[in-house]
């Protein structure tokens, strides 16, 4: 096993609340992206990138699509920052069955960003001309290469999860003495 | 498949609680391309001469322009249409924000409402479901808690609104629809509020359309970063830091004049409202041993807490302010100056004044004028201490006090809330004299040394009754040095040749020629008739030649864009000439309603000095341009040029002539 330090690339988007203007141009661009054929039709219940907006409160965070869980998690918490508060869910990137977020309208499925492989830059920041939304690229180590299971790895491993370590361990045992 | 246009539109009766989802004729976009101009032609077919305003029968039609949903910069607008109760006459007034796109995206291009709901309701629009709810709850509130109450009441912070406010529920002829931090003006919130319809909400998740895929995207790409950089566009007023030239050349009509040299360069810096108050800290006394009082006055600036745009537009046009120790305020865009024109007190006023205005769901173009109206009859003694009891003598306290009668039409503000025309009628005495409208609405200040016969035909014909809404493409003042004004003429991508002739030959003082005159009136027009049909917004094109010349989107470049995304094939002549229909055939609806040239005139004082025998001359030309006969009406040869022959049978069968 060779001991080399590797890197990889990790594609970030900053996000600068004060510049938002709320125009929401990167929900256009998200949408028109990822529909197929490519930019043929728009709708920003499609995009994975959405504004959580409360006018009243001053309040504009773009939100990127992130994971999807299947269920509602506790957090309850809210932020007040700079005078202004924040609810928990306002920066949580899930696709969640608390809320409409990130989900196809059709289908229900979850949506999930992926930095819009093959473009320069993803299109959300493309057309962020206020600078809300900024891409940044930059190495980072990953330390050592991570071993792929092999198959029989896999296989012991479901075997593990559905009859348990001790299980597997004498049944093994009881198999090696026969041989 | 239709690109840009859902295709449908929602028929909603409110007397009967009937809810159609109507399919609408795929030739209409060739024809009126959408938003305002094709709802003039449901107007026409749906609303004949004999629908009173106030009636069942009048249509309220909010109409998404035709881009609203795509991707192009700007194209955010919604237009609302109806027959104004003021005039008699057709009135549309848009507003923008989010509404439209987010209508597009439920499913439908319009919304038709007719009859009169028996109690206060609020119409719920989520893609195919269509319900009208009860809107008790709602009665009395401005339309930002509306909104707000019915997000909550929803649950979703997605749904988009437009309402009334208490104005609007006791059917003041000045009241808005109000949405987000955008409103309407010129009497469609009365026509909502007469029907009951205290609020539409609209929540969408269908997608849009185009017809050109990846070259409308890359060209609407390129036009984020053409449109934020263009310091020519948008809300200039609000970003210009100097705005000398509007607060001392024009004053509302109503103002007696206007004092030169108001404003300074003490106002200027003073552009930020600040207040004092006492601070008390304790603070340890060392000699004595004790807790000493400190008293301090401390200085708060308000602070401008954010710039927003309106939905796919990069310019902030809006602001949000925070006032130091009281509320957070929305600034509207073209709001700014409003009141720093009529009546400037201080700035927090001025604050206070819009916020107000917010809340009760008023116009704030002809508010100042009717309470400018009302304190000349007071000061006049036709008004008394008995119609206005308590009157207060100070600006501030006359404002809020006027404002707050016109909104709950209590005494003399049931007259005023009318509008000046018919108030001045309804309270007699004289107060005829001191009525400074046209075609009965309110105008804006247009209060000129010299007479400007290209602004005398604006004011008087144009169908859109307010010269913001007719002005824009060319400049409203010469520029002095001829050197600027070939160099402004070389960057004039958006103007045809012939302007730029006249424009070049055309020094202070000097007239234009009657061909020039007539010619510049119908072009400022026709740009503002293509961006009331598509949703664009006119700061970023109609409303924005005549600053700098270099609107982002004009004649020569939105064939383009209309092209791509509504798949209809479109150049710069075809564009003018279904802008020209939807103009004759808003003209055509004025006409069968009665609209003739003894009508059309500017209020008196514009101008010191008036040449009538040289104002007629410029109607005769312009009728003559526009095709109409000596009285105003289309001629059949113009109507059937365009392709309206059932207006021209309409008008035979009428005996207009």
């Amino acid at each position: 096993m060779s001991n080399q330090i590797r890197t990889k690339i990790v594609k970030e988007i900053k996000v600068n609340l004060d510049k938002c203007v709320a125009c929401r141009a990167c929900e256009v661009a998200c949408s028109g992206f990822h529909a197929n054929p490519k930019y043929s039709s728009f709708n920003p219940s499609r995009s994975r990138i959405r504004l959580v907006m409360d006018m009243l409160n001053d309040v504009y965070v773009p939100v990127r699509a992130g994971e999807y869980t299947s269920a509602e998690c506790s957090g309850r918490h809210s932020f007040t920052i700079h005078g202004k508060e924040y609810s928990e869910c306002s920066f949580c990137p899930t696709s969640c069955p608390a809320r409409d977020l990130f989900k196809e309208p059709d289908s229900g499925l979850p949506l999930k960003c992926d930095m819009c492989e093959g473009e320069k830059t993803p299109l959300c920041v493309q057309v962020c001309r206020p600078g809300c939304l900024t891409y940044e690229e930059r190495e980072e180590e990953c330390g050592e290469e991570e071993l792929k299971p092999g198959e029989m790895e896999v296989g012991l491993q479901s075997l593990i999860e559905k009859h348990g370590y001790q299980k597997v361990m004498d049944t093994f045992a009881r198999l090696s003495k026969k041989g | 498949m239709r690109y840009a246009e859902t295709g449908f539109d929602l028929e909603v009766d409110l007397t009967r609680g009937n809810i159609d989802k109507v399919a609408s004729d795929p030739d209409s976009v060739e024809r009126y391309l959408g938003g305002q101009g094709s709802a003039a032609k449901i107007l026409w077919d749906r609303v004949p001469p004999e629908v009173e305003p106030f009636s069942p029968g009048n249509l309220l039609i909010f109409s998404a322009g035709l881009l609203d949903g795509t991707p192009v910069p700007g194209a955010n607008r919604t237009s609302v249409s109806t027959i104004n109760p003021q005039s008699n006459l057709y009135v549309n007034s848009g507003f923008a924000g989010f509404f439209g796109p987010e209508l597009k995206h439920a499913g439908y291009d319009k919304i038709v409402i007719r009859g009169k709901s028996p109690d206060l309701v609020y119409l719920w629009i989520h893609n195919d479901k269509v319900e009208i709810r009860d809107a008790g709850h709602l009665q009395g509130k401005s339309a930002l808690e509306t909104a707000s109450l019915i997000q909550k009441e929803l649950k979703d912070p997605n749904i988009q609104v437009a309402a009334i406010g208490l104005a609007g529920e006791n059917r003041v002829f000045q009241a808005t629809i109000e949405h987000a931090n955008t409103n309407t003006s010129r009497g469609v919130g009365v026509i909502m509020g007469d029907k009951r319809l205290k609020a539409i909400a609209v929540r969408g998740t269908k997608d849009i359309t185009v017809a050109g895929p990846a070259e409308l995207f890359e060209i609407c790409n390129r036009h984020y970063q053409e449109i934020y950089d263009n310091p020519h566009c948008g809300d200039v007023l609000l970003s210009e830091e100097d705005n000398s030239w509007h607060v001392n050349n024009l004053a509302w009509g109503n103002a007696g004049g206007r004092i030169k040299g108001y404003w300074t360069k003490e106002l200027k810096d003073e552009w930020a409202v600040q207040v004092e108050s006492e601070h008390i800290t304790q603070q340890w006394e060392n000699y004595s041993q004790e807790f000493e009082e400190v008293r301090e006055t401390v200085v708060d600036k308000s602070t401008r807490l954010r710039g927003t745009g309106c939905f796919n537009c990069t310019k902030e046009c809006h602001q949000a302010y925070s006032l130091p120790g009281q509320r957070k305020y929305f600034l509207k865009s073209f709001c700014k100056l409003a009141y720093a024109m009529a009546a400037y007190e201080d700035l927090t006023f001025n604050y206070n004044i819009l916020a107000d205005m917010q809340d009760y769901g008023l116009d704030e173009f002809s508010m100042p004028q009717i309470i400018a109206f009302a304190v000349k009859l007071y000061e006049a003694g036709i008004l008394t201490e008995e119609d206005l009891p308590d009157f207060p003598l100070d600006g501030v306290g006359r404002f809020s006090y006027l404002l707050g009668i016109i909104a709950r039409r209590e005494g003399v503000g049931n007259a005023l809330a009318n509008g000046i025309y018919l108030a001045a009628r309804q309270i007699g005495k004289g107060a005829e004299k001191f009525d400074h409208t046209a075609k009965k609405i309110e105008q804006e200040p247009l209060k000129l040394d010299t007479a400007n016969y290209a602004y005398f035909l604006m004011c008087a014909t144009g169908g859109k009754m307010n010269i913001a809404q007719i002005e824009g493409s060319f400049p409203q003042i010469p520029l002095p040095d001829k050197e600027e004004r070939e160099q402004f003429v070389k960057n004039w991508e958006a103007a045809p040749e012939r302007f730029k002739e006249w424009f070049l030959q055309w020094a202070p003082g000097q007239q234009f020629s009657l061909e020039a005159a007539v010619d510049i009136v119908d072009w400022n027009e026709a740009m503002h008739y293509v961006d009331d049909a598509i949703g664009m917004c006119p700061l970023l094109s109609s409303f924005r030649g005549q600053f700098g010349g270099r609107p982002p989107y004009h004649l020569y470049n939105l064939p383009r864009f209309i092209s791509l995304a509504a798949g209809v094939d479109l150049d710069s002549d075809r564009l003018l000439e279904i802008s020209k229909r939807n103009r004759q055939l808003v003209r055509a609806i004025n006409v069968r309603r009665g609209l003739r040239r003894a009508d059309e005139n500017q209020p008196e004082e514009f101008w010191d000095t008036r040449d009538s025998e040289i104002e007629q001359k410029h109607l005769d030309a312009y009728y003559a341009f526009k095709g109409w006969t000596s009285d105003g009406v289309p001629s059949k040869e113009t109507l059937d040029g365009l392709g309206l022959h059932y207006v021209s049978a309409e008008f035979q069968k009428r005996g207009i002539q």
